[in-house]
């Protein structure tokens, strides 16, 4: 069949541009969502931080808070590849021409954008910890950061991990936005083949079943994660369960 | 526990605290002397819980000054963390780190707030883990845990930290009946051991049996203090014996 011998010549002929699209795909958008949640748990940490008394403190707080509000609504509220667009030229508008490097410019894109969700599903994450884990983590005697460090976001990882997941799959297909700005991640790869070949349908099905292989094989891969991360529900007393003396005895203090 | 010392480590004088136009605590005073087993009771709202979350200023009283060895604790003389580490706390609902083994949850503190090694901070918990019966349990994880074990690594975290006072609030109140002996065996055995405890509780048998001195709090007052002994046989205040011939 005609289809099927297309398909075949785009893909032994070009090949080297598919994998060259698909790898900085995967690339920009591994790297923009870990950065993206980095981002998501320092603004989670600072918003949920409790209000100072010393009325300076306060301030600063209640001003970091409102940046932090504004910076998550503008980039949840506006498309990808407008900001990819604004970002690039702005920043060539601003230098007197010089625009910044293609792959760089990229994962900022992509990191600055999956920041401003990562923002609310750390909230989120934040508020659903129940209370007494912070009580018990300050009753000790742990800082906020500590607390946070050491026992909340902990658990708010694991708690969020099918989001965080979510958010993976979803820049792996919206870095193909990027091409507007020359990105050469998949989407504009196809797009070069596509001008040289003329064969339209056949050459968006190939990155199309890129692009699912892609996802499908990050979701089962993050699903196991999320499984190891649960643990076991049992649990194997130390020691003999059937000998009760047989348990095992602290050394003495030296 | 006769020769108990007069220093005293925790005084209150004067706390208020309200939440909004809701007044807790009125007007609440209180010294509490070294090695000393203090049991607060008194009915729902009366203000218990939130005098003993004041003292580890999980509240922020809204009046009045604690004072920790003459210290004012709001004061910058002394540091929030290190008092608290100082003064921990034993909760209704457990608070342990669900993210950490039984184990973790009394060596972390201790790293984390205490600044000691893994290796002392582990010999320590393991110490205190054994004390509260639960050396086989050393490394499930809470949720692997029954209420009254939770409760008793709490305990041992508490221990952990090496405190001063050691704050129970309703320790055994959310625990099925068949496991609140075990959390009051080893309550017992802190206070034979001179710890200086303030226990807020329903159990009437052990503030009877253990305490040196009995709180009854109503309406954000210490309506009357007393040994057990005073409090429980010949309460003088009216609402004390109202309150105490509803539960006994």
């Amino acid at each position: 069949m005609q289809f099927f011998e297309n398909v075949g010549n785009i893909i032994t002929k070009y090949w080297p541009y598919f994998l060259k699209g698909l790898g900085l795909t995967m690339l920009i958008a591994l790297i923009g969502t870990v950065i993206g949640l980095l981002i998501g748990l320092l603004t989670g940490i600072i918003r949920t931080i409790p209000l100072s008394k010393k009325k300076v403190v306060y301030y600063i707080q209640k001003t970091v808070n409102v940046i932090i509000a504004i910076y998550v609504e503008v980039f949840r509220g506006t498309p990808m590849m407008v900001q990819a667009m604004v970002i690039y030229w702005g920043y060539a508008f601003m230098n007197g021409g010089n625009t910044l490097p293609l792959i760089p410019a990229g994962i900022f894109i992509v990191s600055i954008n999956t920041g401003a969700y990562m923002a609310e599903i750390v909230r989120g994450g934040i508020i659903s910890i129940d209370k007494g884990q912070f009580e018990g983590a300050y009753s000790v005697g742990m800082t906020h950061w500590q607390a946070m460090i050491h026992v909340i976001i902990p658990q708010v990882l694991r708690n969020i991990l099918p989001s965080i997941s979510n958010e993976f799959v979803i820049n792996i297909k919206d870095t193909s936005v990027l091409n507007v700005i020359g990105v050469m991640e998949l989407y504009y790869m196809a797009s070069k083949v596509q001008s040289m070949t003329w064969k339209i349908f056949e050459t968006y099905l190939i990155i199309c079943v890129m692009y699912f292989i892609m996802t499908y094989s990050i979701t089962r891969l993050l699903r196991l994660c999320e499984k190891k991360l649960a643990g076991k529900n049992s649990y194997t007393i130390c020691g003999s369960q059937s000998d009760p003396s047989a348990e095992i005895h602290v050394k003495e203090a030296e | 526990m006769e020769n108990k010392s007069t220093q005293t480590v925790v005084e209150l004088c004067h706390l208020e605290k309200s939440f909004g136009d809701h007044e807790v605590l009125k007007d609440i005073n209180l010294s509490v002397h070294k090695g000393e087993v203090i049991s607060v009771i008194g009915s729902s709202g009366s203000g218990k819980s939130t005098m003993l979350r004041c003292i580890n200023l999980l509240e922020i009283p809204t009046g009045g000054k604690i004072y920790y060895e003459g210290t004012d604790i709001e004061s910058k003389e002394i540091k929030l963390t290190s008092y608290r580490a100082k003064v921990e706390m034993v909760f209704q609902q457990f608070n342990l780190f669900n993210n950490m083994t039984a184990l973790d949850n009394c060596v972390k503190p201790q790293m984390i707030v205490l600044k000691r090694t893994r290796e002392e901070a582990e010999r320590i918990a393991l110490e205190y883990i054994e004390k509260v019966g639960m050396s086989a349990y050393r490394n499930a994880k809470p949720s692997q845990l029954s209420g009254g074990q939770k409760q008793r690594i709490a305990i041992a975290r508490a221990l952990s930290m090496n405190p001063d006072v050691i704050l129970f609030d309703e320790p055994t109140s959310a625990l099925d009946p068949e496991m609140v002996g075990e959390v009051l065996e080893v309550m017992k055995s802190l206070a034979k051991a001179g710890y200086t405890m303030i226990v807020v509780t329903h159990e009437m048998g052990f503030a009877r049996e253990v305490s040196d001195r009995v709180i009854f709090m109503d309406g954000g007052y210490i309506v009357e203090e007393g040994t057990p002994e005073e409090i429980f046989s010949s309460p003088k205040m009216e609402r004390t014996k109202e309150f105490l011939s509803r539960v006994l």
